[in-house]
């Protein structure tokens, strides 16, 4: 479904991603940790061109993602949902949902707020619908997000973060709701620092550091007994 | 006799009884502005989109545009429209170069309020609309453009008032504007004092109302915690 190969990455003279190889099957969940600076976000900024690397190749669904056809296959491919939620601002709930399937996918206005109300309902938002996103709690907000990213039925959402900027007491609504997807057929790949989703969630849990791959394995691997001292460390931070 | 006090009561009198020439200078004047500022919402609208795209054509055209126009002073802008142009064999009405010379104008100080405030939406807009698929002008359109309206509205108010202060210059090609009417029957009646009080009073009650929404919606958006959009004060 998603495929990186030999995928490097500067800004400036910062080498921020190093021969990144990585291979993701449809339906799978993907959690990525690593401490902050590890190039983490970037490598699933990457995944939709959000950062173009500087070398190597992005696949999705085959195709390789190139400057020209980028767009197209961010269309029809992934959805992200973002630290900052950023949601529009100046469109009511209800809009923000339907305005990507009525302008991008050509549904019509009536179709896209049957899906808008069907993904509401998961979030836990019907009732939200007709209000601006500057009335709602971070952890709503991000839940709108999510039914965004839902919306237009894409089969990859890319999750930067998603957990980051929220209080602490809304941070597990917003896991809840990503719980939730899980169980559908839905490519996921998450950067967070919670480990408690990766636990119940994540096929693989990838860990990144200093713009490479350190370590790859199965939940239970990285709690049980990880290889890398590197690994280790890290892991007794965050589960402290 | 009557007093030579530049502002005797009988100067007020003689020029009230000469109002309407004042009252129709009132009248150019207000269709000017508005024709001008209509003129200077679509050209920088058009500049500002321009100067913010990623190719870096259409970014040195309003480049281009707006140095010039913010460069030359405008009085040499309206005298090169009205003799120049002239010469070339295209006359315009003083009307039509009021609406089009300071209109054209304006555009370039619009253009950059538009640059601005287009700069100032979070990046994370242009990468949530991009992230959906949508390509440059959609999300201009559908994305940027409508938010951003609310938070250029104070500069661009204040844009149109400094407007509305520079139709004055058509005074100097006897564009039939206010100051051109104040200034005229000021010479021929020497009633300098009483005319040049009464247009500057005129200007200041379509100014003044305009410049308060400004200052007052500002301090609303900051209150919101909204974007405000700071243009440093290069005018007049």
């Amino acid at each position: 479904m998603i495929k990186l190969q030999n995928v490097n990455k500067y800004f400036g003279d910062h080498h921020v991603l190093k021969d990144i190889n990585l291979e993701v099957a449809e339906g799978e969940k993907i959690v990525i940790i690593g401490p902050s600076g590890s190039g983490k976000s970037t490598t699933v900024r990457c995944m939709n061109f959000l950062e173009e690397p500087t070398s190597g190749e992005v696949f999705i669904e085959g195709n390789q993602l190139t400057a020209k056809n980028k767009l197209e296959v961010v269309r029809n491919s992934s959805a992200m949902v973002f630290q900052q939620f950023n949601l529009y601002p100046h469109m009511t709930v209800l809009e923000n949902l339907t305005i990507g399937p009525i302008k991008l996918q050509k549904k019509s206005k009536k179709e896209a707020e049957e899906t808008a109300y069907r993904y509401l309902d998961i979030v836990g938002l019907r009732e939200k619908a007709m209000v601006y996103p500057s009335t709602l709690s971070g952890g709503q907000q991000q839940r709108v997000a999510i039914a965004r990213s839902l919306c237009s039925e894409k089969k990859i959402i890319l999750f930067d973060e998603p957990t980051s900027a929220l209080d602490p007491e809304t941070v597990q609504e917003v896991l809840d709701v990503m719980i939730q997807l899980s169980s559908m057929n839905i490519t996921m790949v998450v950067v967070t620092h919670e480990m408690g989703f990766a636990k119940q969630v994540a096929d693989r849990v990838i860990f990144m550091d200093e713009g490479t791959i350190l370590e790859v394995g199965s939940p239970e691997h990285f709690f049980e007994n990880p290889t890398h001292e590197r690994t280790k460390e890290f892991l007794s931070k965050i589960l402290r | 006799m009557n007093s030579t006090n530049p502002f005797a009561l009988w100067r007020w009198e003689a020029l009230f009884q000469n109002f309407d020439n004042v009252g129709s200078g009132f009248l150019r004047t207000f269709q000017v502005a508005v024709l001008a500022l209509a003129l200077s919402l679509i050209v920088g609208m058009i500049i500002g989109i321009l100067s913010t795209a990623q190719n870096w054509v259409p970014r040195s055209i309003a480049r281009v545009y707006v140095e010039i126009f913010q460069n030359i002073p405008l009085l040499i802008q309206i005298f090169f429209m009205y003799n120049g142009l002239a010469m070339a064999g295209l006359v315009l009405s003083e009307f039509t170069i009021g609406v089009v010379g300071v209109g054209l104008y304006h555009g370039a100080y619009v253009g950059e309020v538009v640059r601005a405030g287009i700069l100032s939406m979070p990046k994370g807009q242009h990468e949530a609309a991009y992230s959906q698929g949508f390509n440059y002008t959609q999300t201009m359109r559908y994305i940027i453009l409508p938010q951003m309206v609310k938070s250029i509205l104070p500069p661009l108010t204040n844009q149109a008032v400094n407007l509305i202060k520079n139709t004055s210059v058509l005074a100097i090609i006897a564009g039939a504007d206010l100051m051109y009417a104040a200034d005229s029957y000021a010479s021929s009646s020497l009633n300098y004092g009483p005319a040049y009080v009464l247009a500057g009073l005129l200007y200041f009650l379509l100014c003044f109302p305009l410049a308060t929404f400004s200052r007052k919606y500002e301090e609303k958006l900051k209150k919101n915690d909204s974007i405000v959009v700071d243009i440093p004060e290069v005018m007049e």
